[in-house]
């Protein structure tokens, strides 16, 4: 069970790496443009947006932690 | 080739090629100061658990539904290809140190010394740390040949690209019997976390149900505008860190931020 647990844990540092509030912010987006493409409208713009807006975050919080 | 298969192969041999130089860094450190045959046995052993991965995933992988595929593989690029771009970006700027072959190599032999003595017959100390090495640079690559190949269900080219890019950077490292200092690795770095995030973007909004104007076309302009995009970025931290170093503060480098392989 030990064993189960760290190789889930790896798994996840692995993929998720240092900053997981990116990869909650990338579930989001996609989340977001699911929404929005089962209204029926334009929804390829949401991903763009919201890489832009993950990836400036994502350097603000580098730059806060030093 | 179609577009989004050239784009694969590029991404996988440019990832493979990283991190392959990487892992040779260390092999080399501690083959040359310890023991080859053992180093070399991590190496072989490393190199069978991941084609062990790559074997057993893959077709798993390729069974699932195509848009619950993309949705999933879009976004782990995405999440993976951020990290790759954010750290890419920063040692751009000058805000985080730049990986440095020598200096690696240096560390690992220095290490390797202090391991204690060792005298003839099989050494633990260096088929661990080649295997450790190997295993943890490879294991993104893994993920990378995964994940592009299976959402193109071309699993094999992936897995080419990667296999050149090794035999490659083990050709030149054999020839030259030294870390490979001279390979843009930052750049290269740069460029894997710019297909990473552009392919992400592409498959992920496909998945969850977008559609792209031109269909596979818009990577055209996905790729050029996520580099722009990371250009622009650095350009201005790079700015900013000078205003900062004309002013007479200096912004400290950040060395201490580094994950598997990024």
């Amino acid at each position: 069970m030990r064993l189960l647990e760290a190789a889930l844990r790896s798994a996840s540092e692995f993929v998720v790496g240092d900053d997981w509030r990116t990869a909650v912010g990338v579930i989001a987006t996609l989340a977001l443009t699911a929404i929005v493409a089962q209204s029926g409208l334009a929804a390829w713009w949401v991903v763009p947006v919201g890489v832009v807006a993950l990836l400036a975050l994502s350097i603000r919080r580098a730059m806060r932690l030093r | 080739m179609s577009g989004p298969e050239l784009g694969l192969a590029v991404s996988v041999l440019l990832a493979c090629a990283v991190e392959a130089v990487e892992a040779l860094t260390i092999v080399l450190a501690v083959g040359a100061t310890r023991s080859w045959p053992s180093a070399m046995a991590g190496v072989g052993t490393a190199l069978i658990v991941l084609a062990g991965l790559v074997a057993g995933l893959g077709p798993a992988l390729t069974a699932l539904p195509i848009d619950a595929l993309r949705v999933s593989i879009g976004g782990l690029l995405l999440i993976f290809g951020l990290q790759w771009l954010r750290k890419a970006i920063l040692r751009a700027a000058g805000l985080k140190a730049k990986h440095d072959e020598l200096e690696t190599y240096a560390l690992e032999s220095a290490a390797a010394r202090a391991a204690g003595a060792w005298h003839s017959g099989f050494d633990g100390y260096s088929f661990a740390i080649s295997f450790k090495g190997v295993l943890l640079e490879g294991l993104e690559v893994a993920f990378i040949v995964l994940t592009f190949g299976a959402n193109q269900h071309r699993i094999a080219l992936a897995a080419v690209a990667a296999g050149l890019a090794v035999l490659l950077v083990v050709l030149v490292g054999v020839a030259v019997r030294a870390p490979l200092a001279n390979v843009p690795e930052n750049t290269m770095k740069l460029i894997v976390g710019v297909m990473l995030s552009s392919f992400g973007m592409f498959w992920g909004a496909e998945g969850a149900g977008a559609s792209w104007p031109g269909g596979e076309a818009a990577l055209l302009a996905i790729v050029p505008g996520v580099l722009l995009l990371a250009l622009a970025m650095a350009r201005c931290l790079e700015r900013w860190r000078l205003g900062l170093e004309a002013r007479g503060s200096l912004p400290p480098v950040l060395a201490s931020e580094e994950a598997i392989g990024t």
